[in-house]
């Protein structure tokens, strides 16, 4: 079998937040297809991780690259699905114009949206099941349609690499379930990355889980509970899961 | 009843009445949006400090407020952005330091300041032809700029992070916009004054949010809705003999209030507001 081309590297990374370590000593590859959760406390480091993968902050030391590059020149490659929307409800904006979004970086300052670009963002919506809903004000939909409508606006770009923050919250079970079925089906094309600090939020869709809390641990593939790894550090585990989308429950780090 | 359209005052009112609304309507909307009423009313009073200025150093007050608007707008994007301060004590401390500056330049200039009182509460009745081509030059930089980032203004207004996330220089992007709005508050001076300016930025915008959630749709129907009020309250003022920018902007509240009281009756009795 062929390998697996390596979509993200991290090599020996360190990062620091307000002098405090944020992340040490951080190695991590994620490949073609993977479809990986990442969980951990918050202010394990979880936002770090992702700003440093979508250029937004560098890291003290050690690399990263994304797709071979920096992840600066790879920006336009990358999807990301932001956390709790923080936009205002009653902005005036339809969900086509949200969407078309996702193709600045092919448009470009100042242009216009391309007839291509309009068609990529049409396929978009069309694959989160959302193509109907394309003059609706954002506002107006539910919390699971509005999310569907920003993966599409991540997806738009035909990114190689789908990052997603906390994209379960607040987020009832049965739309979860919806959601990581669409997420299973993109994983064809893209590896995904999940990142939440409830680890009720990762399901058995994901393919593997690492534990964040300044440093990572890595489950890698088909993890299984009884598995020793290794790791000082411990990331605090919910042992109870509810709600109709089944869960994995990992054992503490010895 | 109409002879007054033959005065040349009067077409000259009109004519920036129609010019300022088509600057303050595009504009509006992004700071109504965009939630920039208090930075935009900020702007607005600091450029005070520019009318002082061109009394002072014997230039045109209007021009003095277009460099004064530019330089507060930078300044209050920058220290809000690039400092740990509140973004409302920036503001407030910018707002009130423009005014005083103002002040201090009016006191030191030699002679009686005349129409002083123009700049601060508007006087639409008169405009010079000089100042018309001006209205219509600074109308023509704020639609053009406003058509080159309209896809940029849109995407900084929903969601500023994502925004950086995608790449675009989101700081600066923001900059332009609050340079077009003090550039829209100098188009603005002759017809409500820099003190009610922050009404008709709003109120068409509000007002126009109410029948539409399209941005385009909202800045159409926001220049309408703002040439309504001037014209209105121009001819108010002429006959009833009140200040022409007060008159416009009571008039702006008081349409502002029936609709919102109207649609507000409408919604509670169950029927379906209609959105466009």
């Amino acid at each position: 079998m062929a390998k697996e081309k390596e979509i993200v590297k991290f090599k020996g990374v360190w990062a620091y937040y307000n002098h405090q370590p944020a992340l040490q000593d951080i190695n991590l590859s994620i490949y073609e297809r993977d479809f990986l959760g990442i969980i951990g406390p918050n202010g394990g480091g979880k936002t770090t991780l992702l700003k440093i993968m979508l250029c937004l902050l560098k890291p003290r030391r050690g690399t990263v690259t994304v797709l071979g590059k920096d992840p600066c020149e790879s920006r336009s490659q990358i999807g990301y699905v932001p956390q709790k929307s923080y936009f205002d409800r009653n902005f005036p904006i339809d969900v086509w114009q949200v969407t078309l979004m996702g193709l600045y970086q092919q448009t470009g300052l100042f242009r216009r949206y391309s007839l291509k670009d309009k068609k990529k963002a049409e396929e978009a919506l069309e694959r989160v099941s959302m193509l109907q809903y394309r003059n609706r004000q954002i506002g107006e939909l539910s919390g699971g349609q509005q999310k569907r409508v920003f993966i599409a606006r991540a997806l738009a770009s035909d990114p190689k690499l789908l990052l997603l923050d906390e994209p379960m919250e607040s987020v009832d079970p049965k739309v979860q379930g919806e959601l990581y079925s669409l997420l299973k089906e993109l994983q064809q094309e893209m590896a995904i990355v999940l990142v939440s600090h409830d680890v009720t939020a990762i399901s058995i869709y994901v393919d593997k889980i690492a534990c964040l809390n300044q440093t990572l641990v890595y489950h890698g593939t088909k993890e299984i509970s009884d598995e020793v790894l290794e790791g000082t550090y411990q990331c605090p585990i919910h042992l109870i899961a509810h709600g109709t989308v089944p869960h994995r429950v990992l054992k503490e780090h010895e | 009843m109409f002879d007054i359209f033959g005065y040349h005052f009067m077409q000259n009112a009109l004519l920036a009445g129609l010019l300022a609304s088509v600057a303050c309507g595009i504009i509006g909307a992004y700071v109504v949006s965009k939630k920039i009423v208090f930075i935009s009313g900020g702007i607005a009073h600091a450029s005070f400090g520019g009318i002082g200025l061109g009394y002072f150093l014997g230039i045109s007050p209007v021009l003095g407020a277009t460099g004064f608007g530019l330089l507060s707008a930078i300044a209050m994007g920058l220290t809000t952005r690039k400092t740990k301060l509140p973004e409302d004590t920036v503001i407030g401390i910018l707002w009130a330091a423009g005014m005083a500056l103002g002040a201090i330049f009016i006191g030191l200039t030699p002679g009686y300041t005349t129409d002083l009182f123009s700049y601060l509460f508007g006087n639409i009745l008169t405009v010079p032809d000089s100042e018309l081509l001006l209205i219509l030059i600074l109308d023509v930089v704020i639609l053009g700029v406003v058509a080159l980032l309209y896809k940029e203004f849109l995407a900084i207004s929903f969601d500023e992070e994502y925004s950086t996330v995608i790449g675009m220089p989101t700081e600066k992007i923001y900059l332009t916009m609050l340079c077009l709005i003090a550039l829209t508050i100098v188009v603005m001076i002759r017809v409500v004054g820099i003190i009610l300016v922050i009404a008709l930025l709003t109120i068409p915008a509000s007002l126009a949010r109410q029948f539409t959630h399209d941005m385009k749709k909202m800045m159409a129907l926001s220049v309408l809705f703002s040439i309504i009020f001037t014209f209105t309250g121009l001819m108010l003022s002429y006959w009833l003999d009140l200040a022409s920018g007060a008159t416009i902007i009571i008039t702006g509240v008081v349409i502002f209030a029936l609709v919102i009281a109207i649609r507000k009756l409408i919604t509670s009795r169950g029927l379906p507001s209609k959105k466009m």
